[in-house]
């Protein structure tokens, strides 16, 4: 399902003394199948555009389309549960939406609300936990009995459950081990490959936007800094640095081999592979002296 | 969502209301309370609706913004009017259908109790609107510290009553975020069948209270690890000072208290 943003803009609490700017002039296309990756620091507005894609916000200027379904402020819009059922957002600390007696009814009750069936549901959850790597004698323990991490992957598990054609991610690892954190990751890159999904990962890990997404956004005191492919964007790393941005170790590697050497290498790296390749050409051919 | 809530909400301005100092203020608003009582007619509830319409003003809080936040007040009030429309008979017989007569005094009472409910609420709301909850609690425990001769836990209560007016946004904050994950699950707040909101409010309620006790945990230890063994000994950073502010202010009351006297009936 293609989503795009048309010039949106997003004001909280409009027509009061706390009226707050939060997004302006954001335009920005999902086409179906892309991993994108929006990054900024906190309040650049990325937490406001991901709840403009499954209309849990409405802008107020300018218009959202989801699939055939177009969101602006004009009217009241009636069904937006449709929208809901095939956008699936897995918020930040998701592990504080849990709610039910046991992992299962937890992770079976997003899909039930979207008018699946209960032996369906029940199916589905059974998939879901195994998809976030635990196993199924947790799905009749209590939410509230698990850890921290097993929490969020329960969590995680019920999004999952829904099977939503687009998946938004806020920050899934954040308070994460580092191992936790990888795995999950990958999880969600493996998930998007097999299903063919669009996902949408709003993050602070320069190292994971560079890592799984096709197209990265960079948002800015509420705008579009910049847009294009991991290597676009990371041609010329020095705009971001100046925004205070981290850049992947990668690129920040091959500035400084570049800068130490004097010479540009052929293309801007984003693996650790390609440097090396890249590397070693440089020294086959003879330079640096 | 819960965007235009007003309780326990400071609107930080500059006028002679955040000026005052709170302990006069909190006087100021008690002294309002007994005080509206003492209006029993059409003149002297005007003067009240009067005066506090130029406290409203003085404030330089928006109007629309408290009438915004106000509107699921105005719901009670209206309530309380239909109440009184129906129930009271006294006075001539002003409109009579079937089983339903409506009383002359009973439009008259419940004008008048309407009107003073929405005042006592509207200068209660100005009070917090225009005090931080730090500076409230303040005001609140010096007030009542006569009362520690009697051994009244005046340092225990103000502290509770800090906790719970610093967390009010907290939870607003949380109940909005919750309410948000919940319908991207497919659950809907507004709109739907009664039967689906009543059930809606489950799934909301049981984070928001795992997250309260959670919370209420951390804050203990986080009191604790920082040396606090309750007010013994305690300075203050913040001194309240009284100025020519709160003595006018009480002055004007002390006058419409007068003038109410006068016009009453």
């Amino acid at each position: 399902m293609d989503i795009s943003l048309q010039q949106v803009e997003y004001r909280y609490q409009a027509n009061s003394p706390f009226e707050r700017l939060a997004i302006q002039n954001v335009s920005i296309d999902i086409p179906s199948g892309t991993y994108l990756a929006i990054i900024g620091h906190t309040g650049s507005g990325k937490s406001t555009i991901l709840q403009h894609l499954n209309a849990i916000l409405r802008p107020t200027e300018g218009k959202v389309v989801i699939g055939d379904r177009e969101v602006t402020n004009a009217k009241k819009q009636k069904n937006l549960k449709e929208i809901r059922k095939r956008v699936g957002i897995v918020f930040q600390f998701p592990e504080h939406q849990l709610f039910e007696e046991t992992v299962e009814k937890d992770i079976c009750f997003g899909p039930m609300n979207f008018g699946v069936s209960e032996a369906d549901a029940k199916v589905r959850a059974r998939r879901a936990i195994k998809q976030v790597g635990l196993s199924e004698d947790i799905l009749q323990k209590s939410p509230f009995d698990l850890s921290g991490g097993q929490m969020r992957r329960v969590a995680i598990a019920g999004v999952l459950a829904m099977e939503p054609d687009v998946i938004v991610l806020d920050e899934p690892t954040a308070g994460l081990d580092p191992r936790g954190r990888k795995e999950i990751m990958d999880m969600f890159y493996q998930l998007h490959k097999e299903r063919n999904l669009s996902t949408v990962l709003v993050t602070h890990s320069m190292e994971d936007a560079s890592q799984y997404a096709d197209q990265i956004v960079i948002m800015h005191q509420g705008q579009v800094y910049k847009k294009g492919t991991p290597r676009e964007i990371f041609y010329s790393p020095e705009g971001l640095i100046e925004l205070g941005l981290d850049v992947p170790e990668v690129v920040r590697f091959q500035q400084k081999i570049e800068e130490t050497f004097g010479t540009k290498l052929a293309k801007t790296c984003i693996t650790l592979d390609e440097l090396t390749d890249e590397i070693e050409q440089l020294f086959k051919r003879g330079e640096p002296k | 969502m819960m965007e235009k809530m007003i309780f326990g909400r400071y609107i930080p301005a500059v006028s002679p209301m955040h000026r005052m100092d709170p302990r006069s203020k909190i006087i100021l608003v008690f002294l309002f309370v007994c005080v509206v009582f003492i209006a029993n007619n059409a003149i002297t509830y005007g003067l009240l609706a009067i005066y506090t319409f130029l406290m409203v003003l003085s404030s330089k809080v928006p109007i629309r913004f408290i009438l915004g936040g106000l509107r699921i007040v105005l719901w009670l009030v209206l309530f309380t009017l239909v109440l009184h429309l129906f129930f009271t008979k006294e006075g001539e017989v002003l409109f009579h259908w079937g089983a339903i007569s409506i009383y002359e005094g009973g439009l008259k009472q419940g004008i008048f109790i309407s009107v003073r409910f929405f005042l006592l609420i509207l200068m209660t709301s100005l009070l917090t609107l225009t005090t931080t909850p730090i500076e409230i609690t303040d005001g609140i425990e010096v007030l009542l510290n006569p009362l520690k001769k009697i051994k009244f836990p005046v340092h225990e209560l103000a502290l509770m009553m800090s906790i719970s007016l610093r967390f009010i946004p907290t939870l607003m904050e949380e109940t909005d975020k919750i309410m948000k994950a919940q319908t991207a699950r497919g659950v809907e707040f507004s709109g739907g069948p009664i039967k689906d909101r009543v059930k809606a409010i489950i799934p909301l309620l049981i984070p928001l209270f795992i997250g309260s006790f959670k919370r209420a945990e951390e804050l203990a230890t986080a009191m604790e690890a920082r040396g606090y063994r309750g007010g013994e000994g305690r300075t203050k950073y913040r001194q309240l000072r009284w100025s020519l502010v709160d003595t006018v202010m009480l002055l004007i009351l002390a006058v419409v208290t007068a003038a109410l006297v006068l016009f009453r009936s």
